[in-house]
């Protein structure tokens, strides 16, 4: 905070200027065949400055404090704010009253913890997965990461905030093999501290994800049922997500953008943006702007019900901040996007779900989904890979064939919505989710 | 950036635990970046990251650590920070005598973008926007995007090297949204080089504007891409990436090691057409993955991997070189002075064969034109890949008829390189890429001449 209160008290009249500094401790140990093939240890350290003069905005960071490279940073921003165009939206947000929830996203002890058992886990995981199926036959990785992070945000306008938030992942990709069959598998745990961390049903998920995969073959083109897996829904609502971007319906970048109080999805559906919620990794009290995040309603009953907005988006549309700000670290200036979104939970099992689709297509890992999607037009198509779903169980493996569909085509096909929902290392959560009509290609 | 005394020092303190090998890593890197989108200069940006990375490795364990702070003291305590990591338990240190390694820039660069004013960047961008809009009413959106970077690293390790290198980009990119009855469609360019401000001499950024605007309006038209397996033939400079994926991927040294390659084992082999002859070249000047050195220290290289269908060699760094008992290749690459390196493709093309384009595409009865394909990724233990065609026209009776919409395209690395039947003799560059790897993203160039290639799966929505 001393470094931001330094920069803030060099703003000239009129000027407004904010200061965002984050210092993070990270470490990841990487085993391979029973030794520690790798051990980082980092610490990292920076901010951005964003300086609005005259109704412009000008931006500059940089990955150290050093006092010399502090002001140098500054004058960057300062010059840079002259050469934008002048728009009267341009600003910083100001505090809104609204009380930060109340989450728990730092745990002290990992915070303190040594290498010892950090290196102990990485070890076992790899041993896990290993000896998981006798077809396994290696595990091209298996690593324990964790971080601990300070993030301060302060301004001009009089922002004020410090956070704190520690994180720590367990992850494995498997090797399976049969015959000249050979697949690939991952699993995962993902926490606030080393209690939260599952590391039996990381390595149980990397050998299953890899074993269930041996003999597939393409399957013929023709149009079905999908089922999502947990993994592949909250992919695809991460997608989703920057269409409720107010950013992007700013600048006309959205399918939705003239759809508010239109149906879109069943009434069962109910799509939230909800980073208070402390089940989830991405939860988070603070925005990007430091404004107290807040659960936000994107479908309500299947109805367009709202958009996120940072304090930009907000002005232009004549909208309040929903306290959505997003940016990637130090190094960028905040926009609107969702943070964590979640499809509201359904009442069926995923055995259910399978039972009633009866014929059709389990999706259970999606390929080139960032390339696929067009989350402007809502057309995607991507490599998928999963299992025939024959008489309401999951049957033969599937691979090398692609599903086709809209983004709008999709939502409205959204027939039932598991009710298991599963934390991800994502900005979303994910549940089994049944889709009446997609277009499978292959053979 | 550290003086050479200093470097000593540290490798000294890295090598305490008796390590076999360290290495320091230094970078001083700038970059700068403007934006324009809905019809607004939004911002300028600028960064400056700076900082060391030391690694250690004792026996097959690697230990590494970094730090923003290159003060010699900041160098030492980090350099024991990794030795500690890699667990060595030897005793003693090692002096080091480092020797400077020459290495030949691939490029001179006649005029350093922070020398440009930044009006002139900013011009760029309006100029670009202007044209776009004017290529008709269907243009809604439009964002522009000019960026460069220097990059200055200095690499010395216990083997003696000391090396160092001055790596300058400069990018444009544009992407055009156009707004019909079907809804909206985009249309995207980008140009990107290893050389300076000199770049916009060579390239007509308004010709880049007409040619997205253009895309984006072609597409509003475009009916939806077909479904199956089909014949593909993809265009000069448009579907390098297709090679990156499909098989470059799998002759990286580190996953072959592991076994996460259908490509290991398979040297002397026929693994492709007899018409594939696959380069991957750090010392093409100019393009957008090439350097002088790697980010270990080694020379840029032009390493041939696969000679008339037939498999070379793979690509190495230093690690993996070591334990092969080989010298590296030059592709030990890095994101930045935060991350390990590893092994990692530079400029990946394909050589010329003997065809012409409008004979392949006369000789094919029915298939898929693609002009360019889009992002795209790889399992590269099963070979399986995927990539998004971003411009791609249906090919009926041996002639080039409607545009498609956007569609992603499925195949096997090792079937497809089996699978091409005619090469043209056309080569072209395409646009930079950045390739990511395990969490970590480098600049990365790709080429092809025209090609065909059956059975590959296109993944459209029509019936």
């Amino acid at each position: 905070m001393s470094i931001a209160e330094r920069v803030l008290g060099q703003a000239n009249v009129g000027e407004q200027i904010e200061v965002v500094a984050a210092h993070s401790r990270d470490t990841e140990v990487r085993a391979y065949g029973g030794e520690i093939e790798a051990f980082t240890s980092a610490e990292s350290t920076g901010f951005g400055v964003r300086v609005i003069r005259e109704q412009r905005q000008g931006f500059a960071y940089a990955g150290t404090l050093d006092t010399d490279v502090i002001m140098e940073t500054l004058s960057e921003a300062r010059d840079n704010a002259t050469f934008s165009t002048v728009d009267e939206h341009a600003g910083l947000v100001e505090p809104d009253g609204v009380a930060q929830a109340a989450l728990t996203v730092f745990d002290q002890a990992l915070a303190e913890l040594g290498p010892e058992p950090k290196i102990e886990l990485a070890l076992q995981l790899e041993r896990l997965v290993s000896t998981g199926d006798p077809r396994i036959i290696g595990v091209e990785m298996a690593e324990y990461a964790d971080t601990i992070e300070t993030s301060v945000i302060a301004s001009t306008a009089g922002i004020r905030s410090v956070g704190q938030e520690t994180g720590c992942s367990l992850v494995a990709y498997s090797l399976a093999a049969e015959g000249d069959d050979v697949t690939t598998g991952f699993g995962f745990s993902v926490g606030r501290g080393l209690a939260d961390l599952d590391i039996e049903e990381a390595a149980a998920q990397a050998v299953h994800r890899a074993v269930r995969m041996l003999a597939a073959r393409p399957a013929p083109s023709r149009r079905l049922t999908a089922v999502f897996d947990p993994w592949v829904t909250a992919q695809f609502l991460s997608i989703l997500g920057e269409s409720f971007s107010g950013s992007e319906v700013l600048k006309g970048r959205s399918f939705l953008a003239d759809r508010i109080g239109e149906r879109v999805a069943p009434e069962f559906v109910t799509l939230v943006d909800d980073p208070t919620d402390a089940r989830w990794p991405s939860a988070s009290a603070v925005d990007a702007e430091g404004l107290a995040t807040r659960r936000n309603v994107l479908v309500d009953a299947g109805v367009v019900s709202g958009f996120v907005h940072d304090g930009y988006s907000a002005r232009a549309l004549g909208a309040a901040s929903t306290g959505s700000a997003v940016r990637g670290g130090f190094k960028s200036t905040p926009g609107a996007g969702t943070q964590s979104v979640v499809l509201s939970a359904g009442t069926h099992t995923p055995e259910e779900i399978l039972a009633a689709v009866g014929d059709g297509i389990y999706i259970a890992e999606v390929q080139g989904l960032h390339s696929g999607v067009n989350p402007v037009s809502g057309d995607f198509s991507t490599g998928i890979e999963g299992m025939i779903i024959r008489n309401g169980e999951l049957a033969e493996p599937v691979k090398e064939v692609t599903i086709a569909s809209t983004l709008q085509r999709m939502m409205n096909d959204i027939t039932m919505v598991g009710s298991d929902l599963t934390a991800m290392p994502l900005d979303a959560t994910g549940q089994t989710l049944a889709i009446g009509d997609i277009t499978l290609s292959g053979s | 950036m550290i003086d050479e005394s200093v470097l000593q020092r540290v490798l000294t303190a890295a090598t305490q635990g008796g390590a076999e090998f360290a290495e320091v890593f230094a970078e001083d890197k700038r970059s700068s970046s403007a934006v324009l989108d809905d019809g607004k200069v939004e911002e300028l940006t600028s960064g400056r990251d700076r900082g060391a990375g030391i690694r250690v490795v004792v026996g097959e364990s690697t230990g590494f650590a970094h730090t923003a702070d290159l003060s010699e003291a900041s160098l030492i305590a980090t350099a024991k920070i990794a030795a500690a990591a890699a667990r060595g338990n030897g005793a003693g240190s090692r002096n080091v005598a480092l020797s400077r390694a020459t290495a030949t820039r691939p490029n001179v660069i006649e005029l350093l973008p922070g020398d440009v004013p930044k009006a002139r960047k900013v011009e760029l961008l309006t100029r670009a926007n202007d044209v776009a809009r004017s290529q008709g009413a269907a243009i809604t959106q439009v964002m522009a995007r000019y960026s460069d970077s220097r990059r200055r690293i200095l690499v010395a390790n216990t083997d003696g090297t000391l090396g160092e290198d001055d790596q300058v980009k400069t990018v444009f990119s544009i992407s055009c949204v156009a707004t019909g009855d079907t809804g909206m469609q985009t249309g995207r360019e980008s140009v990107g080089h290893t050389i300076g401000f000199e770049l916009f001499d060579r390239v007509d950024v308004e010709q880049l504007a007409r040619n997205a605007a253009d895309r984006a309006i072609t597409k509003l038209a475009a009916r939806p891409a077909p479904s199956g397996q089909m014949t593909v033939v993809i265009g000069s400079g448009g579907g390098g990436v297709m090679f990156h994926e499909a098989c470059g991927h799998g002759l990286e040294a580190d996953l072959v090691a592991k076994g996460a390659s259908v490509f290991a084992d398979r040297i002397g082999e026929q693994v492709a057409s007899p018409l594939v002859t696959l380069v991957d070249d750090g010392t093409m000047g100019g393009e957008w993955g090439c350097f002088a050195i790697d980010d270990e220290g080694r020379p840029a290289q032009r390493n041939v991997l696969i000679e008339n269908g037939v498999l070379v060699d793979y690509m190495w760094d230093g690690l993996r070189a070591r334990q092969a008992g080989r010298p590296s290749s030059g592709n030990g690459r890095r994101q930045s002075y935060q991350h390990l390196p590893m092994v990692r493709m530079t400029n990946t093309y394909l050589l010329d064969g003997e065809g012409d384009k409008d004979s392949i595409i006369a000789d094919t009865d029915h298939g898929v034109y693609i002009a360019h394909l889009g992002g795209g990724q790889v399992n590269t233990a099963t070979g399986d890949f995927v990539f998004g065609m971003t411009e791609a026209y249906l090919i009926e009776n041996g002639a080039i008829t409607e545009p498609l919409r956007e569609g992603n395209l499925i195949g096997n690395g090792p079937a497809v390189l089996q699978n091409i039947d005619a090469v043209a003799n056309d080569f072209a560059m395409g646009p930079p890429g950045t390739c990511g790897k395990d969490g970590q993203g480098v600049p990365v160039g790709d080429g092809v001449p025209t090609l065909r290639v059956h059975g590959l799966t296109i993944g459209g929505t029509a019936a």
